[in-house]
């Protein structure tokens, strides 16, 4: 763990992003994605709206750490939401 | 020739499994390389970022404290918008610029050739190099330009006026940079089937119709890559503000990356640079994610 100055949050937050990884690998081999258009004003497939909701996430983290006092936690479920949201109707 | 086309068996294979996926474990080894040269070096920014670094052996978690930080300091913002409007004046002159030098290269001349590796000269001058020569070139005591700007009876001196500093800054990066522009520019000029020129033509297409509705199109791809490259280089140019005007006056050309550098290598602050760096990066994804699929949406169209 020392190594590369690891910590346990950053560690679970790689191996969270290599399991999703993972896991859109197999179901792109099981079930080929369909390119769609749903709530976004764009054609996307599985992948793109996984990386949108990655790349929201972090921007809403950013807003939340740049102006909000309270704990950033509740800026994660919010990104979650909006990334359930994306995944599915996105 | 004649076995291979009679060949029923090849045909039944090529007919009914078009795509062999098997090609892309031949990428395997590029996913190694990137994952050894820029993935894991990223991951050890992040790590660095959600602590307190003192030595080799004391170190804390401070979760986003650093992040928090970052994105209250008045100074980062600042070199932000900074940074943000340099990017965007550099692509409105290079752009169109580069484009028009293109259109002004004759494709047939025996000329040409020497014409092109002209235009590419200032692409091979080093950053630092850049920087140096225009410290030189613009000073206003001894600097041609500087000394014939003043001549000519306009008061200018970069070391002093932000202004000045600021407009120096873009004619440099221009001298440097539109060169690329007009390159790309060029090829995709060249590769403009001569048909659709002589069906222009025919049509009564004026010069600027041509332009608009022959060229540009055309130029869509060569077009994406160089605002990509110029938006990316100008996002993070270091050497030449550095060299040039070192931040200053004051603070008026202090932009993202010579305000990381002296958090980074001045003071050694480690964790908040990371943060500071993590925050660059996932700006720089999101301008680049945003002009390509923009860019790709008005293509499928």
């Amino acid at each position: 763990m020392s190594w590369m100055a690891w910590t346990w949050p950053t560690a679970l937050f790689f191996i969270a992003i290599g399991t999703a990884l993972l896991i859109l690998t197999v179901l792109e081999l099981r079930q080929p994605t369909i390119a769609r258009r749903g709530l976004l004003p764009l054609v996307t497939t599985r992948g793109d709206r996984f990386f949108i909701s990655l790349l929201s996430a972090g921007f809403i983290h950013v807003l939340w750490l740049g102006t909000m006092d309270s704990a950033v936690v509740w800026g994660t479920l919010l990104s979650l939401i909006v990334a359930i949201i994306l995944m599915r109707w996105g | 020739m004649l076995p291979l086309l009679t060949n029923k068996r090849w045909l039944k294979v090529t007919a009914f499994k078009p795509h062999n996926n098997r090609a892309w474990l031949g990428v395997l080894p590029v996913f190694l390389i990137v994952g050894f040269s820029a993935v894991i070096p990223l991951m050890t920014v992040v790590n660095y970022s959600v602590q307190d670094i003192l030595d080799f052996n004391s170190r804390f978690f401070v979760g986003f404290q650093w992040y928090r930080d970052t994105l209250n300091d008045a100074r980062f913002v600042d070199a932000f918008i900074r940074q943000i409007g340099f990017s965007a004046t550099v692509l409105a002159v290079e752009i169109p610029l580069g484009i028009a030098v293109a259109k002004g290269i004759s494709k047939t001349s025996r000329m040409t050739p020497i014409v092109l590796v002209l235009l590419a000269l200032p692409l091979l001058i080093p950053w630092n190099v850049v920087g140096t020569i225009w410290l030189m070139f613009a000073r206003p005591d001894i600097g041609l330009l500087g000394v014939l700007i003043n001549a000519a009876g306009f008061s200018y001196n970069y070391t002093a006026d932000p202004l000045h500093a600021w407009l120096t800054l873009v004619a440099m990066d221009v001298w440097h940079w539109t060169s690329l522009v007009a390159l790309l520019s060029f090829a995709g000029l060249t590769s403009i089937p001569a048909p659709y020129y002589q069906a222009a033509e025919l049509d009564g297409a004026r010069a600027w119709q041509v332009f608009r509705y022959v060229e540009l199109p055309r130029l869509r791809g060569v077009l994406v890559i160089a605002v990509l490259l110029r938006l990316m280089d100008s996002f993070m140019i270091y050497t030449e503000p550095f060299v040039l005007t070192g931040g200053g006056p004051g603070n008026s050309t202090t932009f993202l990356t010579q305000y990381l550098a002296t958090m980074a290598v001045g003071q050694f602050d480690l964790g908040p640079a990371a943060a500071f760096s993590v925050l660059y990066f996932l700006f720089i994804l999101l301008f680049c994610w945003l002009f390509y699929t923009m860019v790709m949406r008005n293509d499928e169209r």
